[in-house]
């Protein structure tokens, strides 16, 4: 992209066509992004989910565990309930609809969270080097060490009661490290680049030209792995909740109704179907988005 | 090379006590006092609970306590749980289960997940190479939770090919379902980096002079563009050998395994912190010795990473 620019002024200058659009890096992306039919039905599911999550009342007039009838306990999908009812009697749909919700806020809010720690760190690391790089690349290792599952249930199990915010806050802590780990590399790459040289030359000073010209150039493959993350947060929020140790009841995720569902899914699979596959549809969602952003961003494949 | 193996296991060394004081400080400093929840509803007296507290050197302060566990863990000493077992003893028969469950995890991995990328990276834009790469999202996308009551379902209960839980049948029958199970995160990876650095390399000049010195096609496959795109999955397989050891509890509780993940799971909602810190060392120290036997390996296939 910092090759591509000097000569569209170039061309710009003889008087060639050009059009007022700038050509970029996002730009080519974006144009290579539209034209595929899977992005746009990866683009839609993720539309559907997030208008669940921010306004489950579009979807369901019910609220979440109420009008409940024991006696329809783990009933099959049919007119009154279109997903069956849970191991409660309570509707399932409405359920699954409600769960939306916090599913989809802990995966982006700990992206979003580890995102701002791998920019700072790794700029940090990767642009700085030496004793400052070897200190954040050993505590990213430590942290990278850590069992998930094991060291979240460590600390989930010593704050009974916790919620969405403690959740994010867990994860965080223990998936931080992939991204700095990217960005630092992505850094030392791009550092020692002439534009960058030529930035210190005419004076910019280490901020400056880490925000105007490192950053800029570096955070691509950062912002698809974060895609793909939050994907992967998500289902690793579903599995801490299917241990019993993430969201408690009664909130509502759809972790939480697989991990209800568990016992019963030999005689009443709808209790896993439905969650498994808004969860699954999701995920799926997330990470052939960050695929294709991955391929419309790396022109060595064009 | 020499000095690129002492500098990785110099650079080993705070990683491993910077891992394992942060998991003492996580167990020991998060609220919930095991005396208390070793006496139950009962309060014992002030003098055993202090000669309890004495004992287990919970009056030290953290720093000194974990100075004595890793100097009771350097000779082999990995301490006693609260009910006066020795940790070592309790975990003796889970590592077994655990070790044999990841080998099986890890093999089926190696194996399938290498063929499939050869096979599609082989047929780069054509129909093996879309199944392979739908295919492998599609199992990265399913939670292993759903993946395995779904297996175990069909094949264990539905169609019984194999044993659905348990390890009645022995090493490798038993350990069969729950290690595709546990795999295919992994497989799908493999298979994926396999494809694109294969994919990539058929494309190098080096490829291309083998084929124009007339060399049979597989040979130039296998020997020329295989063996260098196999670097990036060998350090894959090797960082995953770790994680599949830390990561099969899930998978353990599907199954009923009686593994270390099991074990660690039940002792961090009883409030065990020496059985928790015992079995998350030793996981810890596992995945740091495969990650560094895999560095070495590196060095050792790539001589521009030992000379940097």
């Amino acid at each position: 992209m910092s090759v591509q620019e000097p000569e569209t002024a170039a061309v710009a200058e003889a008087g060639g066509p050009i059009s007022d659009v700038r050509a970029s890096l996002w730009r080519d992306a974006w144009y290579e992004l539209r034209r595929r039919r899977l992005f746009w039905v990866c683009v839609a599911e993720l539309a559907l989910v997030g208008l669940m999550a921010a306004v489950p009342r579009l979807f369901t007039g019910r609220a979440v565990n109420t009008d409940c009838d024991p006696n329809q306990a783990k009933a099959g999908p049919s007119g009154a309930h279109w997903f069956g009812t849970d191991t409660a009697g309570c509707d399932y749909y409405a359920h699954v609809v409600h769960g939306a919700r916090p599913t989809l806020l802990i995966g982006i809010a700990v992206t979003l969270f580890a995102l701002v720690i791998a920019v700072v760190l790794g700029s940090l690391a990767g642009y700085y080097g030496g004793l400052l790089d070897a200190v954040i690349a050993r505590i990213t290792d430590v942290f990278f060490g850590l069992p998930f599952v094991l060291g979240a249930t460590v600390i989930l199990v010593a704050f009974p009661g916790h919620g969405v915010g403690a959740m994010t806050l867990v994860l965080v802590l223990l998936g931080w490290t992939t991204m700095v780990r990217i960005m630092r590399g992505q850094v030392i790459a791009v550092r020692d680049a002439d534009y960058v040289q030529a930035a210190r030359l005419l004076g910019a000073s280490d901020p400056r030209i880490m925000r105007r010209h490192v950053l800029p150039n570096a955070i691509a493959p950062v912002l698809v792995v974060a895609t793909l993350n939050v994907g992967n947060v998500i289902a690793g929020e579903a599995t801490l909740d299917f241990l019993g140790v993430g969201l408690q009841y009664p909130q509502v995720s759809w972790g939480l109704q697989l991990n209800q569902a568990q016992s019963y899914v030999l005689d009443h699979p709808h209790l896993l179907l439905f969650p498994a596959v808004f969860l699954t549809a999701t995920v799926l969602a997330l990470l052939l988005l960050g695929d294709a952003a991955r391929d419309a961003l790396d022109p060595k494949l064009r | 090379m020499w000095r690129y193996a002492l500098r990785r296991l110099l650079q080993a060394v705070p990683v491993f006590l910077g891992t394992t004081l942060l998991i003492y400080l996580m167990v020991f400093t998060l609220p919930g006092d095991p005396i208390t929840a070793l006496a139950g509803d009962k309060p014992i007296p002030a003098s055993v609970a202090h000669a309890l507290r004495e004992r287990y050197n919970l009056n030290d302060p953290l720093l000194v306590q974990y100075a004595k566990y890793m100097w009771g863990l350097l000779h082999g000493d990995l301490g006693e749980n609260y009910d006066g077992q020795r940790v070592a003893d309790m975990l003796t028969g889970r590592w077994g289960v655990t070790a044999r469950l990841a080998v099986t995890a890890w093999l089926f991995e190696l194996a399938v997940g290498v063929a499939l990328g050869v096979w599609a990276g082989l047929r780069r834009g054509r129909l093996a190479d879309t199944l392979v790469l739908g295919g492998t999202t599609l199992i990265i996308a399913v939670p292993v939770f759903v993946l395995g009551y779904s297996a175990q379902l069909l094949f264990g209960v539905k169609w019984p090919i194999l044993p659905s839980a348990g390890t009645d049948d022995g090493w490798p029958v038993s350990y069969l379902l729950p290690g595709i199970v546990l795999g295919s995160l992994g497989l799908s990876y493999v298979a994926r980096l396999t494809r694109t650095s294969l994919a990539e390399n058929l494309r190098a000049d080096y490829v291309r002079t083998a084929r124009a010195k007339g060399l049979p096609w597989r040979r130039v496959v296998v020997r020329h563009a295989l063996r260098n795109s196999l670097i990036p999955v060998v350090t894959y397989l090797g960082i995953d050998f770790g994680s599949l050891m830390g990561g099969a509890i899930v998978t353990e509780g599907i199954f009923n395994l009686p593994g270390v993940g099991q074990q660690v799971f039940q002792s961090i909602q009883l409030k065990e912190g020496p059985v928790v810190v015992g079995a998350v060392t030793l996981l810890v120290l596992v995945f740091i010795v495969v990650n560094l036997l895999v560095d070495l390996l590196y060095g050792l296939l790539d001589p521009r990473i030992r000379y940097q």
